[in-house]
């Protein structure tokens, strides 16, 4: 246990936890616009693993794949969206047992196309590569995952803060009704964000594929870590989502490292204890 | 009570034509009855309390470790004291609820749901992770079902018989536990939770004590879950688990406990049956999730009542 173990662990920890924002960013948005709890959300993930390596396999592009894939589940997640869940309004419940169906369904879909073996995500050979940096490997692509999630949360956060598409969709966060009577199309809103989480969450599912692999169940268990990082953080919040995936990645780390046997328990138990003491979670806002 | 009568003769012709059944089918119709006492414990919860918990496979896991660990460790509950393993299972999912519920029954709405998720994840990981417990991913094989005196539960059908007992005895406890003052007032905090409070009634405590009932209920499906399959493992206790749960009780009809079976007769029937005969069994599955929140919002038994919920 000397410097070297806690940096790696700490390294290792922040490239989990920027993986996490990828998926986490896009449930926290989905829930604070439209308060869906989004159980396909680990679906999203996955199918965006198997597409990407579809394209990968007819293109020979990692590169390609990327937007590629992202923008196949972006308008999946649209149309169930439009067609499934507007109708069915504000029910925590029935949204939760839809969607769950859904990811049902999509992940049979997923073993029927792509089959039931762990697959790879190959990365391009220049960031298979590792370099060293003041006497430690550092693998180049847990540096680009980290450097990719902060551009695309810098990019969220522009986005949101500082643009006017931003300030509509934050309308919306607040006060849906009072947005509708200035005149923002709410209900186009939620479908634009909509789209966005799984476009985020297949992003993901890309790069996480080449470490995390792409298998069926993968779906199931990513989905309660995205929870956990959204509830720590504070569902809505995108700043809340950044930290929450930075202490989850953290902990994951050094939970497996340190006490293996509580690993998952030292995971979920600071998110039941938030729910129970601050729902709206760290940065969450009432 | 009709549907109650109803409910106990059709189990009561199931008896009867049992040991004219293939064993398979005789193990699936125990899985119906363990599962259906573990949707009836969320049915107390959500029909009758309006509390959506997607943790209830929490109380199930630890009624089934315990039972595990008690027969694989120590070989207690392989005889007569087998009651005695009843008993702390039960009180095993009570005590557990009654930790949880502390979290819990602040929480309400999407909050709810989410803190059950994580507590059920919480047990899901201390079972997935800590080995020297729980036997980490393999989980625990069981070595044998009891035998109390001349009764030999490693019969399946005799078994089925033990598991058909626990379910009656439960449905009747419920449903006396629903029709009662207390039962009423649960209802009550159901429709309208300020007025209930407004008239004096302490409503977090009728929903803490509704919630360690039903982690009594969770615990005691563990209990004959874990005797059932012979194993017990971190999968018993997934989300999935709990989800599934939920949707035996929305599919059935919330606010029926009968209900909670039929929903169990259909999922398992999906899960465990049609999944041996084809590959494509989780579209069925898939589309009855989605079917039924499109088209039965009260459920089967609300269809049967003419949409009236």
């Amino acid at each position: 246990m000397d410097a070297k173990f806690w940096l790696i662990q700490t390294f290792n920890g922040v490239s989990y936890g920027a993986l996490l924002f990828l998926l986490a960013s896009g449930l926290t948005l989905i829930f604070g616009v439209m308060r869906i709890v989004n159980l396909a959300h680990g679906a999203y993930f996955l199918l965006g693993g198997y597409v990407a390596l579809t394209v990968i396999k007819a293109s020979g592009s990692w590169l390609l794949a990327l937007p590629v894939a992202a923008l196949a589940i972006a308008i999946l997640g649209l149309f169930m969206e439009r067609i499934f869940l507007r109708p069915l309004g504000f029910d925590p419940l029935r949204q939760v047992l839809l969607t769950v169906g859904f990811a049902f369904l999509f992940q049979q879909a997923a073993l029927d196309i792509w089959g039931g073996d762990n697959l790879i995500v190959q990365p391009p050979a220049e960031l298979a590569r590792s370099i060293v940096v003041g006497g430690l490997h550092l693998p180049l692509y847990r540096i680009f995952m980290i450097v990719l999630a902060a551009a695309i949360g810098l990019a969220l956060w522009f986005a949101m803060e500082r643009t006017r598409i931003g300030a509509v969709v934050r309308a919306t966060v607040d006060d849906a009704e009072m947005a509708r009577g200035v005149g923002i199309d709410t209900s186009r809103v939620s479908m634009f964000i909509f789209a966005l989480g799984a476009f985020l969450a297949a992003l993901g599912g890309v790069i996480g594929g080449a470490f995390l692999g792409v298998y069926p169940g993968l779906d199931f268990e990513v989905l309660p870590i995205a929870f956990a990082v959204v509830i720590i953080g504070g569902m809505g919040s995108l700043a809340g989502a950044a930290i929450g995936s930075l202490l989850v990645g953290l902990a994951d780390n050094f939970g497996k490292a340190l006490f293996p046997e509580v690993a998952y328990f030292s995971l979920y138990a600071p998110m039941v204890l938030i729910l129970a003491m601050k729902p709206t979670g760290l940065l969450g806002r009432e | 009570m009709k549907k109650i009568f109803i409910l106990l003769g059709v189990l009561g012709i199931v008896s009867v034509l049992a040991p004219f059944a293939g064993p398979f089918v005789i193990l699936l119709l125990a899985q119906v009855l363990v599962l259906g006492i573990m949707a009836m414990s969320v049915d107390l919860l959500l029909g009758y309390t309006g509390l959506p918990s997607l943790g209830q496979a929490a109380y199930l896991g630890v009624g089934a470790y315990l039972t595990a660990i008690l027969a694989t460790r120590y070989g207690i509950g392989l005889g007569w004291d087998f009651w005695l393993v009843v008993a702390l299972g039960m009180l095993s999912g009570a005590v557990t609820a009654a930790f949880f519920g502390l979290f819990a029954i602040r929480a309400s709405g999407v909050y709810f749901l989410m803190i059950t998720l994580a507590l059920g994840m919480c047990v899901w990981g201390l079972a997935y992770r800590w080995n020297s417990l729980t036997g980490g991913d393999n989980g625990i094989n069981m070595r044998g079902r009891p035998k109390l005196g001349e009764l030999a539960f490693s019969n399946d059908l005799v078994f089925f018989y033990v598991c058909l007992g626990f379910f009656v005895a439960s449905l009747l406890a419920l449903q006396l536990l629903v029709s009662s003052p207390f039962g009423r007032s649960l209802v009550g905090i159901r429709e309208r939770e300020l007025r209930m409070r407004i008239l004096g009634y302490n409503t977090w405590l009728h929903k803490y004590i509704a919630f360690v009932i039903a982690g009594a209920f969770g615990g005691l499906a563990g209990v004959l879950w874990a005797h059932l399959n012979g194993i017990v493992s971190p999968s018993d206790v997934i989300l999935t688990t709990s989800v599934d749960a939920l949707l035996m009780v929305v599919l059935g009809g919330p606010g029926t406990l009968v209900g909670g079976l039929i929903g169990a007769t259909v999922v398992v029937f999906l899960r465990e049956y049609l999944a041996t005969l084809v590959q494509w069994w989780q579209y069925v599955l898939g589309a009855v999730y989605v079917l039924t929140i499109l088209y039965l919002p009260g459920g089967i038994m609300g269809f049967f009542k003419g949409g009236k919920t």
